[in-house]
């Protein structure tokens, strides 16, 4: 009571200014829209426009909220939707796997680079990140296609007679998805290692710890948030990925984000498509508020 | 290194000036949730006076002094400056500023404009600034570095800086948080001394908060030793030092021995003392006022007042025999650690007046002794 | 000696991994033939074919805009966002305010792009705003999920200036909006920078939020790459993505070189500082605004 009234008095009218405008825009872009796809999940699909029905209607002085469960009925019957699903999870779960085991030395060996080294580094893997997601897919493509450059070069050295069918499976969007998604797997890391004390794995060899032994026993256990984060930051959007299963993926490729796609603009559906929505969220919801309490405590620099 | 105190030269010469009183605390309390940080506390500041906060860390020195610059509000009671009460002011409406303990200079303006921030803010025309500004580079000695970035300057000279800009809109109260604690030893002292020097010329009443109990004694009139959020004493360096009133003020000034006792005579000229540690009673020269019920007493002496000789003295009171437990050689003085025969070991100070004279070593049989006025005897 | 560890070698492994693939992609941009797997010699034909393309400059040109009109609201917003959770910590609300500014770092772009258009029609039907989505709704959806970004980055430097710069200025007396725009925001600049940088670039790259808010005659570039790009492997878009790739490159080397010259003028001056004060010690913590870490966002 009293220390809001103290910083009250010393933000004049500016206090609510400064929390509400941030505040008032994310409630209104961010929060109320996941409402409203709620609501949405809830109507019945319609040639009109908005193409679904209202949940509530206003006649006769009654307010009549019909909740239409068979959205989520119709999703839990057809087997394509459980499938999507676990193809998406399964998809996040081995290339944030990947990432790790790759990202990883790469974030340690920027973090014991020397200084100006560092920084040269850390740009060379932060700008493919302010490059298109949609390119670097794209050059993908013209590598892993039948005639591409990958097949070209392995028949020309006599490894394969017939081209390997790379681009349009499951292995061309696990490339994909690694590739896209590495840099923010390294960044959180780098963070997290550049911070250590150097003079905790001196005073570990002192006490006769082998280097190998201090990077599991040490160095590991200390980077624990970097490592929640960086695998957050890649299994979390991984989960609805759209662009890099719809160019680099084929039949076989069952993604979320992309069946939701398709739902939404080929087929129109806006309540299904919203009903698959809610249920993604609700399946990310836990690895999101791990994600944010994690931020919140490398944010208070809390081991 | 001496640092000529002027505190201590007040003491000696006796303050004659008529004191007024420039900051009331009147009873603040703050409380973080459920934390205490400053525990009714109730003091006056007077004009002219520098004036030193000192307690460990968490003792609340720093949040009362964040209080009187207008950073934290009190949860109760009210701060009076002048006679006018700012308890609900902001830091920028108080005529109080503050040198910060990293100095907090503006790492993008240079050292004229670092200066200069404070009187903008008062809306004071461009010439009446750059005169003020000259006036205050020249008063820290720092009118050839005007120019420089706070990054270019040493850390003594940003220290000038950050006092040049706090007295520059002549404030009432000047507040100084660890002012030296950014320095290395050596710059210290010599800071100490410029810093008094400085803020006696121009005249400004002065707070400062420190852990350091030496620079509080070297800068200081007046000391408050805080300690969990009260004031255990308030007083100058002399009296701190000499007259403790608790136990917890004497342990944390400096190094003390302390005795507990009972009061077994009990006089108006006089009173003994009987500890267990001590053959001997010990006798203080003046009356002590203990409870019928309670005779429990602590006494406590100082190092440097407690004498080691090797022959028996020849006193009733306040001696023991002891034998040296060890000895720790500091150059300027010695200090011999004796255990007494109860298993107590009490430490004495023993200047090296001598090059190398023949001193009791390692094992040896000695006494300890002291004068009847040479300690206190404590209630808590 | 320098001993190349396990780390080093993948370090050097994942950056040609990156790298690989973009190369080969500039190389072919430049591939006479019209077959993109056969090289046909080099040409420019693909680069000048783009000029006459006024489809695909004009969505050129209109994500440029919506990209600078984002860079500046995320950057206000993000600030005020991450200024409140760094400044501004008691408040009712305040864990939710939290997960608000970073959820959108992590939230799939399908389910916010879904979730906004949504919000944009039922507004429309409602209240009859916004009568028709484009490049207004482009920005909307952009901005709210760049300020995440941008407050992820501002706040980490928030965090760790020294509170009592802040402190001294309000105690020489200036009122609290003087010592963000006089003191706050000067420190922060670079941080800014940054966050102005990344939005600018991720609202330029994003696909999937504008193909949900977009509306009819409000096609961006990534749309029309997407578009182009689902069939297949295309000269012409080897040749614009080159182009996207150089400027980045070139963005990329610029901070690269400003970051390096703020470094050496640092080291300089403290060189100055000690040369001079003889005797004296400095007491020059490092300077955390050259962290190379502060560059990296929240990413």
């Amino acid at each position: 009571m009293n220390i809001s009234r103290s910083i009250s008095r010393r933000l004049p009218r500016g206090r609510h200014f400064v929390i509400g405008v941030p505040f008032i825009w994310l409630f209104m872009f961010f929060l109320l829209p996941f409402i409203i796809v709620l609501k949405i999940s809830f109507a019945e699909a319609e040639v009109s426009i908005p193409p679904y029905t209202d949940v509530y209607t206003w006649a006769e002085d009654k307010i009549s909220l019909v909740l239409n469960l068979s959205n989520y009925i119709f999703l839990s019957e057809d087997d394509l939707y459980l499938a999507a699903y676990l193809g998406s999870l399964q998809m996040a779960f081995f290339s944030t796997l990947l990432c790790l085991l790759l990202g990883y030395p790469m974030a340690y060996a920027i973090a014991r680079a020397d200084k100006e080294m560092q920084l040269v580094y850390l740009l060379l893997i932060m700008m493919p990140t302010w490059t298109a997601i949609l390119i670097r897919v794209y050059a993908w493509m013209g590598i892993l296609s039948n005639n591409g450059l990958l097949n070209g070069f392995l028949q020309s050295i006599g490894l394969i007679d017939t081209p390997l069918q790379i681009l349009n499976t499951n292995i061309a969007v696990y490339i994909g998805v690694v590739y896209s998604y590495l840099p923010f797997m390294v960044l959180p890391l780098y963070a997290n290692l550049v911070k250590h004390d150097q003079s905790l794995l001196e005073a570990a060899a002192d006490l006769g710890s082998s280097t190998y032994n201090s990077f599991w026993k040490i160095t590991v256990p200390l980077s624990k948030n970097g490592i929640v984060a960086g695998c957050m930051l890649v299994f979390i959007p991984v989960v609805g990925e759209f662009v890099i299963p719809e160019l680099l993926g084929g039949p076989e490729t069952l993604m979320i984000g992309k069946v939701l796609w398709q739902e939404f603009f080929n087929n129109r559906d806006w309540p299904v498509a919203s009903a698959l929505a809610v249920v993604m969220l609700a399946i990310l919801m836990i690895p999101i508020i791990l994600f944010n309490r994690n931020q919140a405590k490398e944010m208070e620099g809390r081991p | 290194m001496a640092v000529a105190s002027s505190a201590y030269k007040k003491v000696l010469e006796g303050d004659q000036q008529p004191k007024e009183v420039l900051v009331k605390i009147d009873r603040v309390t703050k409380k973080f949730d459920e934390t205490i940080a400053v525990d009714d506390v109730s003091l006056t500041i007077n004009k002219g006076e520098i004036f030193a906060l000192l307690g460990g860390s968490g003792s609340g020195k720093s949040t009362l002094l964040r209080m009187l610059a207008g950073f934290e509000r009190p949860t109760e009671g009210r701060i009076y400056l002048d006679g006018e009460d700012i308890t609900d002011l902001p830091p920028y409406e108080r005529p109080i500023n503050m040198m910060f303990q990293s100095y907090a200079l503006f790492p993008h303006m240079s050292v004229a404009d670092n200066i200069a921030f404070g009187l903008k803010q008062d809306k004071m025309s461009r010439l009446e600034i750059d005169a003020r500004v000259a006036e205050m580079l020249k008063l820290v000695q720092m009118s050839q570095y005007a120019k420089r970035k706070p990054h270019q300057l040493s850390g003594g000279q940003r220290q000038r800086v950050a006092l040049a800009r706090s007295l520059a809109k002549s404030p009432k109260l000047l507040l100084l948080d660890e002012p030296m604690g950014a320095l290395d030893k050596k710059l210290r002292s010599q800071m100490q001394l410029e810093l008094v020097e400085i803020i006696e010329r121009v005249g400004v009443t002065c707070v400062m908060v420190t852990h350091d109990q030496e620079e509080a004694m070297t800068m200081a009139q007046r000391i408050a030793i805080m300690h969990l959020g009260w004031i255990a004493q308030i007083g100058s360096p002399v009296d701190i030092y000499e007259t403790p009133t608790s136990r917890l003020v004497c342990e944390f000034i400096g190094n003390v021995n302390l005795f507990d006792g009972q009061v077994v005579e009990d006089a108006e000229g006089h009173a003994l003392i009987d500890s267990p540690d001590l053959e001997r009673n010990i006798f203080v020269g003046h009356g002590v006022t203990t409870s019928v019920q309670d005779k429990s007493i602590t006494y406590a002496i100082r190092p440097e007042k407690l004498l080691v000789t090797t022959e028996q003295p020849t006193c009733e009171y306040n001696w023991s025999r002891g034998t040296v437990h060890d000895i720790a050689y500091l150059g300027g003085h010695s200090v011999f650690h004796v255990q007494l025969p109860s298993g107590k070991i009490v430490q004495s100070f023993v200047a090296n007046a001598e090059r190398r004279g023949t001193r009791p070593t390692w094992d040896d049989q000695v006494y300890v002794w002291w004068e009847d006025d040479s300690g206190v005897a404590l209630r808590s | 000696m320098k001993r190349y560890s396990f780390s080093t070698i993948m370090l050097w492994v994942g950056l040609l991994f990156i790298y690989l693939p973009m190369l080969i992609l500039v190389i072919y941009s430049f591939n006479g033939s019209r077959l993109v797997t056969v090289w046909g010699g080099w040409s420019l034909k693909w680069y000048i074919g783009l000029l006459d393309n006024t489809q695909l400059m004009n969505a050129v040109m209109r994500s440029l805009e919506i990209a600078c009109y984002t860079a500046v609201a995320a950057v206000a917003l993000g600030t005020l966002a991450a200024f409140v959770l760094t400044r501004v910590t008691h408040f009712k609300g305040r864990t939710l305010f939290g997960g608000l500014v970073t959820a959108p770092l992590v939230m799939p772009e399908v389910i916010t792009g879904l979730s906004l258009l949504l919000l944009f029609v039922a507004m429309a039907q409602l209240i009859g705003w916004p009568a028709e989505r484009g490049i207004l709704t482009i920005w909307i959806a952009h901005t709210t999920f760049c300020a995440a970004y941008v407050s992820v980055v501002v706040s980490a430097r928030l965090r760790e200036l020294d509170l009592s710069i802040e402190e001294a200025a309000m105690d020489l007396g200036a009122k609290p909006w003087k010592v963000f725009f006089l003191i706050t925001v000067p420190m922060i600049a670079p941080s800014l920078a940054a966050g102005g940088m990344m939005s600018f670039a991720l609202s330029l790259d994003d696909l999937v939020l504008a193909s949900f808010v977009s509306g009819p005659g409000s096609t961006t570039l990534p749309m029309e790459i997407f578009s182009a790009v689902r069939l297949g492997v295309k000269p012409e878009i080897n040749a614009v993505a080159s182009l996207i790739l150089l400027s980045v490159s070139l963005m990329t080397f610029i901070i690269w070189f400003f970051a390096r010259r703020a470094e050496d003028r640092r080291k300089k001056a403290i060189q100055q500082a000690m040369d001079e004060s003889t005797g004296a010690h400095l007491q020059n913590g490092p300077d955390s605004r050259r962290d190379p870490s502060q560059i990296h966002a929240a990413a």
